[in-house]
């Protein structure tokens, strides 16, 4: 069993302490059950289970560190690691950049677990994919999906009296369907913590829909044009994205060194400066339904409401506790989701407001250009269509976009609702002069 | 990443956050078992356990690998160890083919008893999985091995060398570069060793050693008073090869002349590399921003190689091709249909790139592949045109062949075996050609070297590539450096683009060391050779915004 319940993994955490010889001593215990099935041309490729539990121990003698960790759990084996664990930290350099391990701290309660993910089973993920394969056997398209579920826990206890625990699961499926001559191809993805909000019937629609409706694309120019973009064009669990390339640099270090973005001429950060469009307002909060995450970070601090940017201001930068420490500035973990403000309107709606533009359902292969403007490149892909006079007129080839969220973010025409991709709620967005500049046969 | 039991970067591992895109995984585990080995003959009599289990429980047929997989990552910036990594992953994987399909189950629980449920419940998996089968699973041949053995040919293990002495060779590195005029500086050295034992029931017992090397760094050099920063990446490539390759000198190969560059193949001076990137890292601050248009592109190995890996390697991989990708990385322009015309024109005539898991010192070279298929060299694109793919044993028989190619790779015991990259190199001219002497027949160009910023469609067709150092070429001459340069194309034009190859005293390996692939996601590292080559009116683009 790799998921020990708060007083288990207290009581294995209590005993590894009273082992500690060491100034200060913390240690980590996790594990994690889960599974997958893969599927492509319409069968079952792979499909697995797994689970696991681990231990780390991070033993100190002044600002020395060393870190071990097993996976058995007899008294002579843990103590055994005790002894591994401060051995390392008497042979460690010293850390310039020492902090001393958290004392107790207070967290908010977070519902992230849920039964009905964690028991999910084989029987389950092969109707998942039987459903989405009898599906695509129905339209003459072809099926390539991913569904994968897991359940974990994470407990942490030090010599200081720390001790915090949480449990999450998640679900996360994605499925492709092309077309049986290889012109159109569409996409779907969803992630929830609790498997009873998903629908793979539902995905699978969307995904053969837009397969269907992109085939035999034509090629129109590339140049600036108002797009249309969906969740999962803005957010991914599978690679690189504009938004999260945006709130991955929000970093206190890197600002006050002069490396981002957010550094500014002359030494300082753009901190408490407006850099996007008024009605753009991210934030986070472990304790949201939609996207509940753990109390706490990986070194302990409380995870707690914090808006990062509010109608395009920006207002909080998240950096470690020694940098905190160093400048003198609040602690601020890194968050486990992001939420952006959305607006009331449907794609429908965007679309139907929409003279000339360009419908994006997903953007790919996003990498970085330039660090200084935040300029990044990638392609569209499965599911890319032109706009003309509030109606979809006909599928379009895909293009390479160079853009970076901070121009596109001032360039906001409209926010739809906030949907779950990838752990974060993200709005589709319409945005004007969006960069494409070149087009891509590939489909 | 949740499946791999990440280890918690813990309070010297902020360095962990700036890369968070490193795959860490198993257990930690204290230096000293570095060194450990897992008996042979326990693996052989563990792998019998299985294929018996697996065969009683109805499988046609079973492969078994026991692999105990070794990394050690030391992350460094300016006068600080930000942290060291050691992690350990033990155990099982069994791969089964039951009614004609495949299943596979994991376990770590190394026992014959553990391995038996295992093997019972890949069994299961594929029956149950073959309801969804259109056509059985066919396997090419394969002649059992006995018992063999086989070792990257290192002369020294990274993993003995102590770690303290790993760590002042970054600091000094760290050292050089401020000394030059930075402020900033990362430095990572990554060490990998899979100790993988493979066992089927063609007869095979295949005991192999694998080490591979990477140590790297990023210089950025900053401009208060503009407010401009710039970076300058390490120009070393991760290597199959032990310390030596940091610590054995030998012959380099000059960069053109007014660069001030260094070819590096079986040695990399990391002192000497941080001094010139903090030097170059400064200059692209004041570098002139390129006039967007065509140029002739003279590209070097270290930035080459990723071309080569992303629109010739991924898009020669037979499951891509086939549409077992479609949901993540994508499939593939080079369509089968293009390969049976037997003219299709993948390059101009002097482009010949074959497939290689046998070059020495590459990151791909293994003696047998991960399901037990002896290695070897064959030709992907000849004189220019398609010829074949990249196959595994379940695919050979798609493309007329009677053997697999040996293209079978699983990133960890755990990870089920799938196709994966060859090494995918260029053949160097057949003429002497230094790079000096391909410069002066360019009127209009740039020399890029080091990899830069790198994006391809899902079918490997549209690319855009940067670089990490850029030099204008002008009536023959290196006239200075540039920046802002991106250069576009399509695949297909790219190559029958390829105007010239130096020969082969200029070859060297560039290299990729977490390249993804797969769902769950795995990763592989591959190799791949080229010498300069130019490739004429490329289309450069200027990435420079404002915000």
């Amino acid at each position: 069993m790799a998921i020990l319940n708060k007083e288990e993994a207290q009581a294995i955490l209590r005993k590894i302490l009273s082992y500690s010889k060491a100034d200060e001593c913390e240690v980590n215990l996790s594990g994690t059950e889960g599974g997958n099935i893969r599927y492509a041309r319409n069968s079952v490729s792979t499909s697995g289970a797994e689970e696991n539990t681990s231990l780390a121990i991070e033993s100190r003698f002044g600002k020395r560190a060393g870190t071990a960790t097993i996976n058995e759990f007899d008294d002579a084996a843990l103590q055994k690691l005790v002894r591994q664990a401060e051995e390392t930290a008497r042979l460690a350099p010293e850390n310039p950049e020492y902090i001393e391990f958290l004392s107790p701290q207070t967290y908010l309660p977070t519902n992230a677990h849920f039964a009905s993910t964690a028991n999910i089973t084989p029987e389950y993920r092969a109707e998942v994919a039987g459903k989405s394969i009898e599906m695509a056997n129905a339209q003459k398209l072809t099926a390539a999906g991913f569904l994968e579920d897991y359940s974990n826990f994470n407990a942490k206890m030090n010599s200081k009296g720390l001790f915090a625990y949480n449990q999450d699961s998640s679900v996360e499926f994605s499925v492709t369907m092309r077309t049986a001559d290889g012109t159109g191809s569409g996409y779907a993805t969803r992630d929830f913590s609790d498997v009873s909000k998903f629908d793979a019937v539902e995905a699978s629609q969307v995904a053969i829909a837009k397969a269907m409706g992109s085939s035999n694309a034509k090629a129109i120019e590339p140049g600036k044009y108002t797009v249309i973009l969906e969740p999962a064009a803005l957010m991914a669990n599978t690679d690189a994205s504009l938004m999260g390339a945006l709130l991955n640099s929000l970093d206190t270090r890197n600002a006050d060194e002069g490396r981002s973005f957010l550094a500014k001429k002359g030494g300082g950060t753009k901190l408490g400066e407006k850099l996007f469009d008024e009605r753009i307002t991210i934030y986070s909060d472990p304790t949201n339904p939609d996207i509940p995450s753990s109390g706490w970070a990986d070194d302990g601090r409380p995870q707690e409401k914090i808006t990062w940017i509010e109608k395009g201001v920006v207002k909080n930068l998240y950096n470690t506790r020694y940098w905190a420490q160093h400048k003198n500035i609040k602690s601020i973990p890194r968050p486990g989701g992001f939420i952006m403000l959305g607006g009331t309107q449907s794609i429908d709606d965007m679309i139907k407001s929409t003279d000339r533009g360009i419908l994006v359902t997903r953007l790919w292969y996003i990498r970085a250009v330039d660090p200084q403007t935040l300029l990044y490149t990638g392609l569209t892909r499965d599911g890319t269509f032109y706009i003309e006079n509030g109606k979809i007129k006909h599928p379009v080839k895909n293009f390479r976009f160079n853009e970076s969220p901070v121009i596109m973010l001032n360039n906001l025409e409209a926010l739809g609702k906030p949907q779950r991709v990838g752990g974060n709620l993200v709005p589709p967005m319409k945005i004007r002069d969006f960069t494409f500049t070149s087009l891509s046969d590939a489909v | 990443m949740k499946r791999r039991n990440f280890i918690q970067l813990t309070s010297a591992g902020m360095g962990g956050l700036l890369l968070g895109s490193v795959p860490v995984f198993g257990h930690a585990v204290h230096p000293d078992a570095y060194l450990e080995t897992v008996d042979v003959a326990l693996k052989k009599r563990l792998a019998d356990a299985a294929l018996n289990a697996a065969k009683a429980k109805g499988a046609t047929y079973a492969d078994v690998r026991i692999g105990r997989y070794l990394q050690q990552y030391l992350f460094t910036r300016e006068k600080q160890v930000q942290n060291i990594v050691n992690a350990e992953s033990y155990g099982v994987g069994i791969r089964v083919l039951a009614n004609g399909t495949w299943g596979f189950a994991a376990t770590s629980n190394v026992t014959e008893a553990g391995i038996a449920k295992a093997a019972a419940q890949a069994v299961a998996i594929a029956q149950a999985n073959a309801k969804f089968q259109k056509e059985p699973v066919q396997l090419a041949p394969v002649k059992g091995t006995g018992e063999v053995t086989w070792r990257t040919p290192i002369v020294k293990n990274a993993f003995a060398v102590p770690v303290a002495e790993k760590a002042d060779l970054l600091l000094a590195a760290n050292a050089k570069a401020m000394e030059n005029g930075t402020s900033f500086v990362n430095s990572n050295l990554f060490q990998i060793n899979e100790q993988k034992y493979f066992a089927s029931t063609d007869g095979s017992y295949i005991d192999q050693d694998v080490h591979r090397i990477w140590p790297t760094f990023t210089v950025t050099a900053v401009d208060k008073t503009t407010g401009k920063f710039r970076t300058r990446e390490a120009l070393s490539s991760p290597m199959g090869m032990g310390y030596e390759y940091l610590s054995n000198p030998a012959p380099k190969i000059a960069g053109p002349a007014g660069t001030g560059l260094q070819g590096y193949y079986k040695y990399y001076d990391i002192l000497e590399d941080a001094a010139a990137a903090a030097k170059q890292a400064k200059a692209k601050i004041s570098a002139k921003s390129v006039v967007p248009g065509k140029y002739d592109l003279v590209l070097d190995p270290n930035h080459l190689g990723l071309t080569i890996h992303e629109s010739v390697g991924h898009a020669t991989e037979l499951d891509r091709v086939l549409g077992y990708e479609a949901n993540y990385a994508g499939t593939s322009f080079a369509t089968l249909d293009k390969w049976q015309s037997k003219n299709f024109k993948y390059g101009s005539k002097l482009v010949n790139i074959f497939a290689d898991k046998t070059q020495p010192g590459s990151l791909g070279y293994v003696e047998y592949d991960d399901e037990g298929v002896k290695t070897k060299r064959w030709d992907l694109i000849k004189e220019g045109l398609l010829v074949n793919y990249q196959a595994t044993r379940d695919q050979a028989h798609i493309i007329h062949e009677k053997e697999s190619h040996g293209c079978c790779y699983a990133d960890n015991w755990s990870s089920v075996q799938f196709q994966r990259m060859a090494n995918v190199s260029l053949a160097p001219g057949k003429t002497k050609l230094s790079v000096d002497d391909m410069i002066k027949n360019v009127e209009k160009g740039i020399y890029i070297s080091g990899r830069g910023s790198f994006s391809i469609d899902q079918q490997r067709y549209n690319f855009q590539f940067g670089g990490t150092v850029f030099h204008e070429i002008k009536n023959g001459k290196i006239v200075g450096m540039l920046e802002d340069v991106a250069y576009q194309a399509n695949t297909q034009e790219f190559w029958n683009s390829c105007a010239a190859i130096c020969d082969e005293s200029d070859y060297r390996l560039f290299g990729s060391f977490f390249d993804g692939k797969g769902q769950p996601a795995q990763i592989s590292a591959v190799s791949h050779g080229s010498s300069t080559t130019r490739f004429n009116g490329v289309n450069v683009i200027n990435t420079a915004r404002k915000i």
